[in-house]
């Protein structure tokens, strides 16, 4: 019997179905229908942008890894190829490739491997190079080429806080956008949050298998409902409605996609809760009261600041946690 | 003109207000400490390895300076040169100790001991002799996993990957006793320290019977007795099927190295043999 | 709804299909047993005999070596041939009796006719006092002493009685053959245990992949009006003992407590039937069934085995070591891996898995991505992610703060770990140690 070597390792023996590489690749399944949007609104250049920016994420992260890291590839995981696709759908569709090459360099090189690469760091690369674009490249990320349903370049969301600045009242702005149309992905913005439907599908499947949970994306697109809703029930002809909030900008993308991101959001439940909500109401206030029409990018790396806080406080239910010391 | 007068006096009268304040926060939390324990931790190593049973060279300095009788106390890393400096400095009299050095006790390399299974849990010396008696024959030796090396801070062990055993670097082993801690199975033992890295000592901790061990392990103590026979000095004592060198007793005449059938009492750091004595050398480096 | 715990669990594949549908076989006397001492939790027994002594069937070999200890008998008829220390399943050297068989001659007053005896009135002391001289533990696994388990401590009161009969742990069957073949003798041994405890109350807690049992067991027990079965909705860990208390009767069992501070005791299902043969038949625990299987076996079996009857033995029996990698004692959830397949079965032996050479191996390790599978899964609400970086970080002040202690070893995290972490690994080092810690504070306290 001893010429057979048996292993001897510590139970259990078995192993789920869980895989990181699995469900890195359930993401991106779940944004395919939002990139088959985002080349029916713009054509073949979409999908020319959300590959080289793959590429290029994929090559940042394998040169970090060989050269600087000195460590075994991690490319295998698949989450710079989610980076890649995430980063192309937060830019317009006729960005400048070498832009797209400076936030993949930011992304990955700067926002996750600077701080020792997959799980490790605090804020959401997708995002931080979108906001260091934005900022960096005001112009450029804000100019949006003119889709194949010939709709305006300006953003839904832009073009109604210009025109309710200048005193335009609401019922007069809402002849000019369909909310129809918006879910459906005919609107002017960022590649991949122009589809509401794409991206909800997205979500369905990322629930049937189990990647995420309802908690972050409802309770972001809740609290903004809630928060729209009231500012519109005050004054239907100053503010817009709930339902163009939930279906304009990255409301979407940012609630399923980029706030549920595992490694910058916590870990439990409550935890995810109260990030939400955060997301939810920071978003809001940019949106009424900033100076930028859309919020979402920033809230969420606001939020992403806060997570290690949420989990130091936020702690999971414990079974048979005994109440107070009798 | 007036705003700019406005301005410099309120803000100097800030200055002078917050000065004040933090002098008399600072009076009142001042924490009166013996300026001796910052000057004892100077001449200590600064290591804080933890060796002389405190959390840190500060503690260990608090200690020296508080205590009357500082004999119990020694930092291994400083070693008696350190102590004496620092017992002259408080007036009080140092502990000599001899200089020591941490031994791996078990020669059970891949060829002399083979392995029976393969481990593959959490690769922690802890997390293998929690769950099992080893992947070899033998329950008591080597795991190979280096739970020492992490916990060696001086960079002194490292797992020699011919053997699958830690070796100690005499050179920077300080014998602060971190790996003796951190061992499970208990191999490491700090011994004396002889001048040319002489060492003589029972390579083995397995207290099986003789034939299990040595079923196991080529080079295993199957504790026979011979080397007490015929050990001068009476330095080695068998226990448990295991022999064991007493370094205080032990005057490094390496008769007992001769003696030893399997091979489990080593020598290192001595002369060539003359070639009537080689044989046994080599039958222990096979 | 069916019933289930509270929070986490997991649902890993039952794999029950390769041996539930073997009733269960006797095992066929082996030459040799080596029976060792230690085959519970708590002091080792001491033993009775020396070499050289003959010794009958159900004789006592070894005495409880304290209150939380456990008598130990001879399971064959023959010569002790060795009283030492003999390898146990994980190498480790433990003292044994080792007995050269001899036919097969019982010990007097052992009824060996198995018929179905009315259990006339015992008081609960007579049982318990049984319960102990049989030597009779706990058969699920943990094997701790049942007379202890049935000792109510003092200012206490146990309200009700769970037969847990759930058997969670995937591939093993053979507290669910028990359960088919042996039902009325296993309600009478429910029936006895809660003479002991004192209560009228009993449940019996089945997962719902097992609808015969439940079936079977709804009918025989349709005449006993103190008797309810309880279907459970199957997750992982329901089989323990804090997860099934919760499940079966919706009350926690209080972080640091024990099941008799809700007033419950458990017992499982073997456990019960060993009760009733020893209390009806004066037959000690010498033997039990044992689930043999794994996919890479020809005929998975359940077997009644003789304790002490070597594992190789039973393995060889239904079909040998072929494409194996990994043997386990127990299910593929808890059960420890073993380095020496000769060692002997135990009082707590399920089962012993084979794992394929295939599946014997983890995969590589990636690191954490934080994505909460492990903090969802835990049944005790625990986050694993960071007591196994505590651990690592050997920061025990902060483990204890999160409550290490409360960790029930089931493996639920490191099942769900996408990045492979050994997650339970570590935890179990750091359980162990704060564990220390807090046993020597409470001795310096008194």
């Amino acid at each position: 019997m001893s010429s057979q070597k048996l292993v001897i390792s510590p139970a259990p023996h078995t192993h789920g179905s869980n895989d990181t590489t699995r469900m890195m690749g359930d993401v991106l399944i779940a944004l395919l229908p939002a990139l088959v949007v985002a080349v029916l609104a713009y054509g073949f250049r979409a999908f020319v942008v959300t590959a080289f920016s793959v590429v290029c994420c994929v090559l940042v992260e394998w040169m970090v890894q060989k050269f600087m890291l000195k460590g075994p590839s991690t490319l295998g995981n698949l989450s710079a190829v989610v980076t890649g696709v995430l980063l192309a759908f937060n830019l317009p569709a006729d960005i400048n490739l070498g832009l797209v090459a400076i936030g993949a360099v930011v992304a990955i090189g700067i926002a996750k491997m600077t701080f020792g690469g997959l799980g490790k760091n605090p804020f959401n690369p997708a995002l931080v190079a979108r906001v260091f674009l934005l900022i960096a490249f005001p112009v450029a990320m804000t100019s949006f080429p003119e889709a194949a349903n010939a709709v305006t370049g300006a953003t839904p969301l832009s073009m109604a806080k210009e025109a309710l600045a200048a005193g335009e009242p609401v019922s007069s702005v809402m002849q000019r956008v369909s909310l129809v149309d918006m879910s459906l992905g005919i609107q002017s913005g960022s590649m991949g949050e122009i589809s509401v439907v794409a991206l909800l599908l997205g979500f369905v499947w990322l629930l049937v298998r189990r990647v995420i949970s309802w908690h972050i994306p409802v309770c972001v697109l809740g609290t903004m409902a809630i928060f729209a809703g009231i500012t519109w029930a005050i004054s239907p002809e100053e503010y817009m409605s709930p339902l163009f909030h939930l279906c304009s900008g990255g409301a979407m993308l940012g609630a399923i996609f980029m706030a549920t991101d595992y490694v910058t959001s916590p870990m439990t439940k409550k935890g995810m809760v109260l990030y939400a909500v955060g997301i939810g109401a920071i978003t809001m206030l940019i949106r009424l009261l900033g100076a930028y029409p859309e919020g979402m990018s920033f809230a969420i790396l606001i939020m992403n600041a806060l997570v290690p806080l949420i989990d130091k406080y936020m702690r999971p239910r414990r079974f048979g946690a005994v109440r107070s010391k009798k | 003109m007036g705003s700019l007068v406005t301005t410099v006096l309120v803000v100097s009268g800030l200055g002078a207000l917050l000065a004040l304040l933090l002098y008399l926060v600072a009076k009142k939390f001042k924490v009166v400490e013996d300026p001796r324990i910052d000057q004892v931790e100077k001449m200590l190593p600064g290591a804080n390895c933890g060796g002389c049973g405190f959390a840190g060279c500060r503690g260990m300095s608090e200690a020296l300076v508080a205590r009357d009788d500082i004999s119990s106390l020694y930092c291994p890393v400083g070693g008696g040169e350190c102590m004496k400096q620092i017992a002259s400095y408080l007036g009080k009299a140092a502990a000599e100790r001899e200089p020591m050095v941490a031994v791996v006790r078990c020669a059970g390399s891949c060829e002399n001991r083979p392995k029976t299974n393969r481990f593959d849990g959490a690769s922690s010396c802890l997390v293998a002799s929690s769950l099992y008696a080893g992947d070899t024959g033998c329950s008591f030796g080597c795991l190979g996993l280096g739970d020492c090396v992490a916990k060696c801070d001086f960079d002194a062990l490292h797992i020699n990957p011919a053997t699958g055993l830690p070796e100690v670097d005499e050179e920077k082993c300080t014998a602060c006793g971190a790996c003796t801690k951190a061992c499970p199975k208990h191999i490491i033992e700090l011994r004396k320290k002889a001048p040319k890295e002489r060492k003589i000592y029972v390579s083995c901790v397995n207290k099986d019977k003789g034939a299990v061990a040595r079923k196991a392990c080529k080079v295993a103590c199957i504790g026979c007795g011979k080397c007490a026979k015929v050990c001068p000095f009476e330095a080695i004592t068998v226990e448990n099927n295991l022999a064991y060198i007493d370094y205080a007793k032990c005057k490094m005449c390496r008769k007992c190295v001769v003696e030893c059938p399997t091979g489990a009492i080593v020598e290192f750091g001595f002369p060539p043999r003359k070639v009537a004595e080689v044989e046994p050398q080599t039958a222990k480096t096979e | 709804m069916m019933k289930t715990f509270p929070i986490g669990g997991i649902h890993p594949s039952d794999c029950k299909k390769y041996s539930k549908d073997s009733a269960i076989e006797q095992f066929p006397i082996p030459a040799s047993v080596t029976i060792p001492l230690s085959q519970h939790i708590g002091a080792p027994a001491v033993a009775t005999v020396a070499k050289g002594d003959k010794v009958l069937v159900g004789q006592v070999i070894a005495t409880a070596g304290g209150f939380v200890s456990s008598n130990i008998h001879s399971s064959v008829s023959g010569t002790v041939t060795a009283v030492d220390d003999r390898p146990d399943a994980q190498g480790n050297m433990k003292p044994a009796i080792t007995i050269a068989v001899e036919g097969d001659e019982w010990l007097e007053g052992i009824e060996r006719d198995g018929a179905q005896k009315s259990l006339g009135s015992l008081t609960a002391e007579e049982i318990v006092a049984k319960v102990k001289e049989m030597g009779i533990v706990g058969m699920g696994g943990a094997t701790f002493p049942t007379h202890v388990k049935l000792s109510i401590p003092n200012g206490k009161k146990a309200e009700c009685l769970i037969i847990n009969a759930v058997e969670c742990e995937p591939y093993l069957t053979a507290d669910y053959r028990v359960m088919l073949e042996r039902g009325e003798d296993l309600l009478a041994g429910a029936q006895l245990l809660a003479t002991a405890i004192g209560v009228d109350k009993i449940y019996i807690g089945i997962e719902n992949n097992k609808p015969d049992a439940i079936k079977y067991l709804q009918a025989l027990a349709k005449s006993q009006t103190n008797v309810r079965i309880v279907p459970l909705k199957m997750r992982y860990p329901q089989g323990g003992e804090k997860q099934l208390i919760a499940a079966v009767t919706g009350r926690e069992v209080p972080s640091g407590g024990l099941p008799i501070d809700v007033g419950a005791v458990v017992q499982n299902v073997g456990t019960a039937l060993a009760v009733y043969e020893a209390v009806v038949f004066n037959k000690p625990l010498i033997e039990r069934v044992v689930t043999v299987t794994g996919s890479t076996l020809a005929s998975p079996k359940n077997l009644l085995v003789r304790v002490g009857t070597p594992m190789s033995a039973l393995i060889e029996y239904c079909g040998g070591m072929e494409g194996v990698g990994k043997v386990g004692a127990g299910g593929p959830m808890m059960g420890r891996a073993v380095s020496n397949i000769d060692a002997p079965v135990t009082k707590g032996t399920s089962g012993v898995l084979l794992i394929p050479t295939e599946d014997a191996l983890r995969q590589t390790e990636g690191s954490c991505i934080r994505c909460a599978k492990c903090v969802e899964a835990c049944p005790m609400g625990l986050e694993p992610y960071l007591l196994s970086t505590l651990t690592q970080r050997g920061d025990y002040e902060e483990l204890e703060a999160h409550y290490i202690a409360d960790c029930i070893e089931c493996g639920c995290c490191t099942f769900s770990c996408p990045s492979y972490l050994p997650l339970l690994d570590w935890v179990r080092i750091g359980k162990a140690e704060v564990m220390k810690r807090m046993r020597e504070r409470a001795a310096a306290k008194k």
